[in-house]
């Protein structure tokens, strides 16, 4: 289903995003990825004041590239999302209602969309220059220290996202490869894990 | 011998990395197009029809493809009978991605430590690969590798009894664990053979052969395309979000190896797979 909502979200909008809603976001969100998350999460733990409030806002794991005299911003497309799963939990517990990026997630996570009835969401990965268009507005708020990795306000219109993670359990990454999986039975695993 | 100004590497080389990060190679242009007409998947489809806008966006407003322009890995193949004038050829090398990186309003993606992780602010290293060949031209090809699929790829240590279904399955397996992660429709380098680091390499150069080559070994040509079909009927599809092209294209390199060993390295590339090469 398409739908419009606006950020940040409301709790009554989120739990009602199921997996596979396309959506098209318009509003304020905030980016951060690995070293701000690092960051937020220590002044977490010293009990110290974060940059932003978590309440009810959305998150988009995003590090841009330098904008073009005259332009928002530079490309701006969705980082791999697992590398913020360490943190992420608690900044749900906090308030966070969505979460913006690509790629699986950790059952840790999973469980904290459901329990805060959050959502998470996914854009599409390597898209940077399309989706740089639905950015109008971009500020640095805080860590600029941290160049690309620095958190900003971004103001988008109507900026594309898939539900993937929804409140009450679906992962439409599973359900989706399932659909179109073709395979004759053949075990595909060898031996030696990953380490 | 033939003289070669260092300042003509330095050229180059920044000219490449703004190139090969607004501008897909003609062959993967092809291959996107390709797929999607051929995927199956309503939404699939319509990811595939994205990504190809996205490509043409990069072009003419002059935006990278990816914000991820990646950590610059260059390969420098120099004729022996060269003599290079002005400098160093490694400073020269390091000093064109400085540049192109900064003029190119590309990413900075590099820290100078692993573990303390300060942003080198230049994206400068880049990683280097030297061959000496025959002959008094210097041929560089700069591939930006974006870490979202350089992060899912994997080496394994088969045995030798493992044979080829071991590297079939090596192969799926490592494409199924990265799934979504690594951006697909993916382009999946495989080496296959020699040492630890050589296989790695290996990999890694497979990249850089166009999509639409297939191996002139008569039966890795068939291996690429039967682990490509295999792939292909995992489901993962576009983005990870179902769908029947997964991969674009399986290149697969071989060496020899010891009587003892059979290594076998998948280098994952997103569909941003970005090369440029030049002779000097």
């Amino acid at each position: 289903m398409d739908r419009h909502i606006k950020v940040p979200l409301t709790g009554e909008t989120a739990s009602s995003l199921r997996a596979g809603d396309y959506v098209y976001l318009t509003g304020t969100i905030y980016t951060a990825r690995d070293a701000a998350h690092k960051r937020m999460y220590e002044t977490i733990e010293e009990n110290g004041k974060l940059p932003l409030d978590m309440q009810n806002n959305v998150i988009y794991y995003m590090g841009p590239s330098p904008a073009r005299e005259g332009k928002v911003i530079g490309s701006a497309g969705p980082t791999t999302a697992s590398r913020m799963d360490k943190y992420a939990p608690v900044l749900l517990d906090m308030g966070l209602k969505g979460m913006i990026g690509k790629g699986k997630r950790s059952q840790a996570v999973k469980d904290a969309v459901v329990r805060n009835g959050a959502v998470y969401f996914a854009a599409v990965g390597g898209a940077g220059a399309l989706l740089s268009r639905a950015i109008v507005a971009s500020e640095v708020i805080a860590y600029d220290d941290l160049g690309t990795e620095a958190i900003r306000k971004l103001e988008i219109k109507d900026f594309p996202v898939i539900v993937v993670m929804d409140s009450v359990g679906n992962d439409l990454y599973e359900t989706a490869a399932r659909e179109y999986c073709r395979e004759d039975g053949k075990p595909d695993t060898v031996k030696g894990e990953r380490g | 011998m033939r003289s070669l100004s260092v300042s003509r590497v330095v050229e180059a080389v920044k000219e490449m990395c703004i190139e090969a990060n607004h501008f897909l190679s003609k062959d993967m242009m092809e291959a996107m197009q390709k797929a999607a007409e051929a995927e199956e998947a309503p939404l699939g489809k319509q990811i595939l029809n994205q990504l190809q806008e996205n490509a043409r966006i990069a072009g003419e407003d002059m935006i990278p493809i990816c914000q991820d322009t990646g950590m610059a890995v260059v390969f420098a193949e120099v004729g022996q009978e060269v003599h290079f004038e002005d400098g160093i050829l490694e400073d020269a090398i390091h000093e064109g991605v400085r540049q192109g990186y900064q003029e190119g309003f590309l990413r900075k993606s590099v820290v100078k430590d692993p573990i303390y992780r300060q942003n080198t602010k230049d994206n400068t290293p880049a990683v280097i690969h030297y061959s000496i060949v025959p002959g008094d031209k210097v041929k560089i090809t700069v591939a930006p590798k974006g870490f979202g699929s350089e992060n899912m790829s994997r080496i394994f240590m088969l045995k030798p009894a493992d044979g080829i279904e071991g590297v079939k399955n090596a192969v799926v397996t490592a494409v199924k664990d990265a799934g979504p992660n690594a951006c697909p429709p993916l382009v999946v380098g495989v080496g296959i053979g020699g040492t630890f680091e050589k296989c790695a390499l290996m990999a890694k150069e497979a990249l850089t052969r166009p999509v639409n080559k297939r191996s002139d070994i008569p039966y890795i040509c068939e291996l690429e395309k039967e682990i490509l079909d295999r792939i292909n009927s995992s489901g993962i599809g576009p983005g990870g979000l179902g769908g029947t092209i997964t991969a674009l294209a399986v290149n697969i390199n071989t060496y020899p190896t010891h009587i003892a060993g059979l290594p076998v390295a998948v280098n994952m590339c997103c569909h941003v797979n970005r090369h440029a090469a030049r002779i000097l």
